[in-house]
């Protein structure tokens, strides 16, 4: 009997927080991105925002998998791709990391009591240049022109004894 | 892919729908499927067992004084310390051999060896640390619980643990305190498509030139043409874990 008290007591806050969730987005435009942010100038996420709300944890969940153990990369869902995206920055034009008090990631996660580690390893603010993934422009990239024949003039000798050997 | 939250999966029928009538995708038999994944972008291909990803260094191209390699490997993965070299992450190192009977010293890089079997993977109680098709050996943090048994396993104390909070870490390798780690052998350069590392670009850069990475399946790859041409050898090749790093003038 208690229990289900308990519960049914449970129930009606967390109707109550939904209602409040409901009229602060209203509140702000139904929209919880952050002003500055590159996704403020964006018409929507990869995919459909109500879909990205509810679902981006398990997204990114899968995706995690497939890029750590099968080595798939630039997929739809991508950690780095949600940080370059929702990452705002200060008057200095620094980026201030998503994990900061009411910065995007934060401010959700605290509102629905969570805490997920991803944070603990993966960076919190977009990373340029050379080592950067994500959206990167292979043309650009130093290593770029060092392949398999450009290995000729880089190892000469080793090279000389493989023709020799054939 | 399964989605574990407390709400109906409405996507399942029409995931199972849409599967079965994929353009491409020949239907065996009821219920089976042949798909080839479309493989034109290099960023999504992935890991393939048709490579086996390896290194040759040249221990005697291996210069004194230089840590062009160490360098580069830190700046790539954004590995940082506390001046504490006991317990600072390394991924490669600089090692000295010396022969007690001749007093002759070998300098030469050391890093994860990435062995065909891996004795850190036999161990790992949870399997986070894990062997990728293409032969490289990774630790997925995501269910490393940091026990360590792995850097107890590996003969050649090729892994490192984290044991502080990190942060600004690099996008190229995620990591953080309670993991272990150690050389992944760039694959976030591999998985784009790239085979040249930053250790073996840098020790190229200087002028060195003791490091030759590439694919060991590749009969004509330069690594693979090294490696017929001279001879060289697996450190503590008694162990028989066939190493993918091996080494010359040793
Ligand atoms: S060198 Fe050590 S860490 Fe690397 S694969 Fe072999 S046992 Fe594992
Ligand atoms: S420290 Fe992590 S990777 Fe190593 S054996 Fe333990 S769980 Fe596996």
């Amino acid at each position: 009997m208690r229990s289900s008290f308990n519960s049914i007591r449970r129930f009606t806050y967390l109707l109550a927080g939904a209602a409040f969730a409901v009229t602060s987005l209203q509140a702000t435009g139904d929209t919880a991105v952050i002003k500055g942010s590159k996704a403020a100038s964006m018409e929507s996420c990869v995919a459909e925002t109500n879909d990205i709300r509810r679902n981006h944890m398990d997204y990114l969940k899968h995706q995690r998998v497939e890029t750590v153990r099968d080595g798939i990369r630039g997929a739809k869902f991508s950690l780095i791709d949600c940080v370059e995206c929702h990452a705002s920055k200060d008057n200095d034009g620094n980026a201030l990391p998503v994990t900061d008090e009411g910065q995007f990631c934060e401010a959700c996660h605290a509102y629905v009591a969570v805490s997920p580690a991803c944070f603990q390893c993966h960076r919190t603010t977009p990373m340029q240049g050379n080592g950067s993934l994500g959206a990167v422009d292979l043309e650009q990239m130093k290593f770029q022109s060092l392949n398999a024949s450009s290995l000729k003039e880089w190892h000469p000798v080793i090279h000389a004894g493989s023709e020799s050997a054939r | 892919m399964s989605v574990k939250n407390d709400q109906p999966d409405m996507n399942r029928r029409k995931f199972v729908g849409t599967t079965v009538a994929a353009a491409g995708a020949v239907v065996v038999a009821p219920g089976v499927l042949l798909h080839t994944v479309a493989g034109a972008d290099p960023e999504s291909r992935g890991a393939s067992a048709k490579h086996r990803w390896g290194m040759l260094i040249d221990a005697n191209k291996c210069a004194e004084g230089c840590s062009a390699c160490v360098d580069a490997c830190n700046s790539e993965h954004g590995l940082t310390g506390h001046d504490r070299p006991a317990t600072d992450a390394q991924w490669i190192r600089a090692v000295k051999l010396k022969d007690n009977s001749t007093g002759h010293i070998n300098r030469l890089v050391m890093m994860c060896q990435h062995c065909e079997h891996p004795p850190c993977v036999d161990v790992c109680p949870t399997g986070a640390s894990f062997k990728r098709t293409d032969g490289i050996v990774l630790v997925d943090r995501h269910i490393c619980i940091g026990c360590r048994y792995c850097m107890m396993a590996c003969p050649y104390k090729a892994r490192s643990f984290v044991h502080e909070d990190l942060e600004n870490q690099s996008v190229n390798a995620p990591r953080g305190k309670g993991c272990v780690e150690g050389c992944t052998m760039c694959v976030h350069r591999i998985d784009r498509g790239e085979t040249v590392t930053a250790c073996q670009e840098a020790c190229h850069d200087t002028g060195h030139g003791a490091i030759v990475f590439g694919d060991l399946k590749d009969p004509d790859s330069e690594i693979s043409q090294a490696l017929k041409s001279q001879n060289s050898r697996q450190i503590r090749a008694d162990l028989k874990l066939n190493t993918g790093v091996r080494y010359s003038n040793l």
